[in-house]
């Protein structure tokens, strides 16, 4: 099993080893073998619009760092999920009994997560995921998992308080898929935003898959403003409607409703939005600046949440690797330097991480505009060191239920 | 009271859009017996290929009809080449087309990626008008009228052309429509062409209402499942007002009930089933 291996792979280490050889004037380091990342993605049905946004990301942070992590090679190996939590189970026990990747990047949905959380930290191999599932790293915490993207609530929370203070709204409805993810966004905007004396009027739960929004929209109204969690394909379609329907009130978003790589698919309808993300294409860093022009480059779009994530992943992997010396047999050592990683300039800004794994971050609250005929978004204000668990107490945060479909129920 | 007027609107717009969308898998599943689970792909073909169209600067009514033909022809060779082999083998022609369908949808992804596209309405249909004080959006307007002429087109061309009689007879006796010398084989392939059209033009029609993703597809397959059934398989008239009925349910069920949705749409299809199995307007078999 450890000595027989595919011939191509063979061949594509002995290349990168040659090619290493030859471009270092230090021979020794061409010798260790390489270290070895997976990543799960999806490549294939409805999900595949991140999961290809993913693997450009990790794509753009090799060719970045000349496909080398701490000066020793490394190699990616990809795997396609087919965005189901069977298939995710196949390729993550490929991944590491198979290729013995060091660690593994990714998966996209929460629901891919659940179903490999147990048996990689019973493998010990660090994951580094963007699924937002919020108990990953609160009440049912994984040690060998790292997200440096945001949970589901995290930059709702901002949002709610943007709303509430500067925007001045002090009654809204909200509308987001009927799942997981949309629960926890809008529980944590309706927790801030409530706290701070606002009221949530009606929560309305489309399914995941709905061809007409027009039964909700014609709920929406008496309002200050409609705040969205709609993710994936969706948010184009309610856009479309919302504006056929003359809703005409503010709409607000949370990261995935208004993704910086979706804009290209809206249309005028979207000027005017206000959204939140973790991550936003126009911060004006060297670190994301880079990035940016060298995806329109390379991929022929600016880069959306997704694709930055996997990137940051990348840095995250590489400032950990350089702690350790490039050491990968020392699980515990590696997720530990994992966790202490603090970086200073990244596409996302600083960040570091809390002792769950999860990133505290900058929150960029953003209004999208038309500049030069494209839709872009504009940062209008960013909220620095965002935590998970906001400005609450952890504990008492902790002890609180997860946020779901009826919790924080509604005040009558 | 508003809430009703603008859930009663929608449902007619929204049952107009229903129709489109299944008008062609009735004329497929109903006169040719073929259970085609293609169809949410040709309809998400066609909206794919209205976007690349448009994008090449056509307008939108001849994008929609060209997206139709490009449909329809691969529809003819869908029959030609691939269901014409499998005559009356059900099993066979559903995991067929079901492949089929999974190939297409690997194929958009190629060929459009993974983004949403949004298909923008004729500019002079955006906004909307006033109907008895209530504000409706005009395109939806349009895709009512539109589903409308294609009802009556339809009924026309089936009830009342020699093309219309020929199809008739071919489909309740093949053998004896031949033996009379009727092209059985070559009005088969165009019924499932003008189906399969019918589908790329529903999919263009509907993309200012529902944009394309990948996925779109399976959206639509059980609503033209649900039309078809609920109206009863070989009436145009069963899928036509199946498809307002569709509207209604969809409409109401999702305001009114949001949890159970999916009950209220399925559940009088399952009634139907087994208390009228050959649907509200079908004919009993034979």
């Amino acid at each position: 099993m450890t000595t027989t291996r595919p011939t191509r792979r063979m061949l594509l280490k002995g290349a990168a080893a040659a090619t290493a050889a030859a471009s270092l004037p230090a021979p020794a380091i061409a010798d260790a073998p390489p270290i070895k990342i997976g990543l799960l993605t999806v490549k294939t049905g409805p999900l595949a619009q991140g999961g290809i946004q993913m693997e450009q990301g990790t794509d753009l942070f090799f060719k970045h760092v000349g496909n080398k992590l701490a000066g020793r090679p490394a190699e990616l190996v990809i795997a396609d999920t087919g965005g189901n939590p069977a298939g995710t189970k196949t390729k993550a026990q490929e991944l590491i009994e198979r290729d013995r990747v060091d660690m593994i990047f990714g998966p996209l949905a929460a629901f891919e997560l659940l179903a490999i959380s147990d048996y990689v930290a019973r493998q010990k191999c660090p994951i580094l995921s963007l699924a937002a599932a919020e108990d990953m790293t609160q009440r049912k915490p994984n040690p060998y998992f790292i997200r440096s993207s945001a949970t589901s609530a995290q930059a709702m929370r901002p949002l709610a308080d943007y709303a509430r203070k500067e925007l001045k709204y002090s009654t809204v409805i909200t509308v987001a898929n009927d799942f997981a993810f949309g629960y926890e966004e809008i529980g944590g905007f309706q927790r801030v935003f409530e706290d701070e004396g606002g009221r949530v009027k009606a929560k309305l739960w489309p399914p995941l898959v709905t061809p007409d929004y027009t039964p909700f929209l014609a709920q929406m109204s008496g309002v200050d403003a409609i705040v969205s969690g709609l993710g994936g394909s969706n948010p184009v379609k309610f856009m479309l409607q919302y504006k056929d329907q003359n809703i005409g009130l503010p709409l607000l978003g949370g990261g995935v409703a208004m993704d910086d790589g979706l804009l290209k698919s809206f249309g005028d309808e979207a000027i005017g939005v206000i959204s939140s993300a973790a991550y936003t294409v126009d911060l004006d860093t060297p670190s994301n600046r880079r990035y940016v022009e060298d995806s329109i480059r390379d991929y022929g779009g600016v880069p959306g949440s997704y694709a930055a994530g996997l990137y940051c992943n990348g840095m995250v992997a590489e400032a950990a690797l350089q702690k350790t010396g490039g050491k990968t047999d020392d699980k515990e050592a590696l997720i530990e330097a994992m966790r202490a990683v603090s970086l200073a300039d990244s596409p996302r800004g600083p960040f570091h991480f809390d002792h769950f794994g999860n990133v505290v971050g900058d929150i960029f609250i953003r209004r999208c505009e038309k500049k030069d005929g494209k839709l872009v978004n504009t940062t209008i204000k960013t909220y620095h060191d965002v935590s998970q668990f906001w400005t609450y107490d952890e504990k008492w945060f902790l002890a609180q239920p997860v946020y779901s479909r009826d919790y924080p129920p509604l005040k009558s | 009271m508003n809430l009703w007027v603008v859930l009663g609107g929608n449902s007619i717009a929204f049952g107009g859009l229903l129709f489109l969308l299944s008008a062609g898998f009735a004329l497929i599943f109903g006169l040719m017996r073929i259970p085609n689970l293609t169809h949410g792909s040709l309809f998400m073909m066609g909206a794919y290929f209205g976007v690349s169209l448009i994008g090449w600067g056509l307008g939108f009514w001849p994008a929609a009809l060209l997206a139709a033909l490009g449909v329809g022809a691969f529809g003819g060779l869908v029959e030609r080449l691939l269901l014409r082999r499998l005559p009356g083998a059900e099993l066979a022609q559903v995991l067929v087309t079901l492949g089929l369908s999974f190939m297409i949808a690997d194929a958009c992804l190629l060929g459009w990626g993974g983004d949403p596209l949004a298909i923008a309405a004729p500019s002079e249909l955006h906004g909307s008008i006033r109907i008895a004080g209530f504000a409706f959006p005009l395109y939806r307007i349009v895709v009512i009228v539109v589903a409308v002429l294609i009802a009556a087109a339809l009924w026309i061309l089936i009830d009342r052309t020699r093309l219309g009689a020929m199809i008739r007879a071919g489909v309740d006796d093949p053998d004896i429509a031949r033996v009379v010398g009727i092209r059985v084989s070559l009005l088969f392939t165009i019924v499932f062409s003008l189906g399969a059209g019918l589908a790329g033009f529903a999919g263009v029609i509907g993309g200012p209402i529902l944009s394309v993703y990948p996925g779109l597809d399976q959206d639509m397959l059980p609503l033209a499942l649900v039309v078809v059934i609920l109206g009863g398989s070989g009436s145009l008239v069963g899928s036509f007002v199946g498809s307002f009925v569709v509207g209604f349910l969809y409409n109401f069920g999702q305001a009114l009930f949001p949890e159970l949705a999916y009950v209220v749409l399925f559940l009088p299809m399952l009634v139907v089933l087994v208390v009228r199995p050959q649907g509200l307007f079908g004919r009993a078999a034979p």
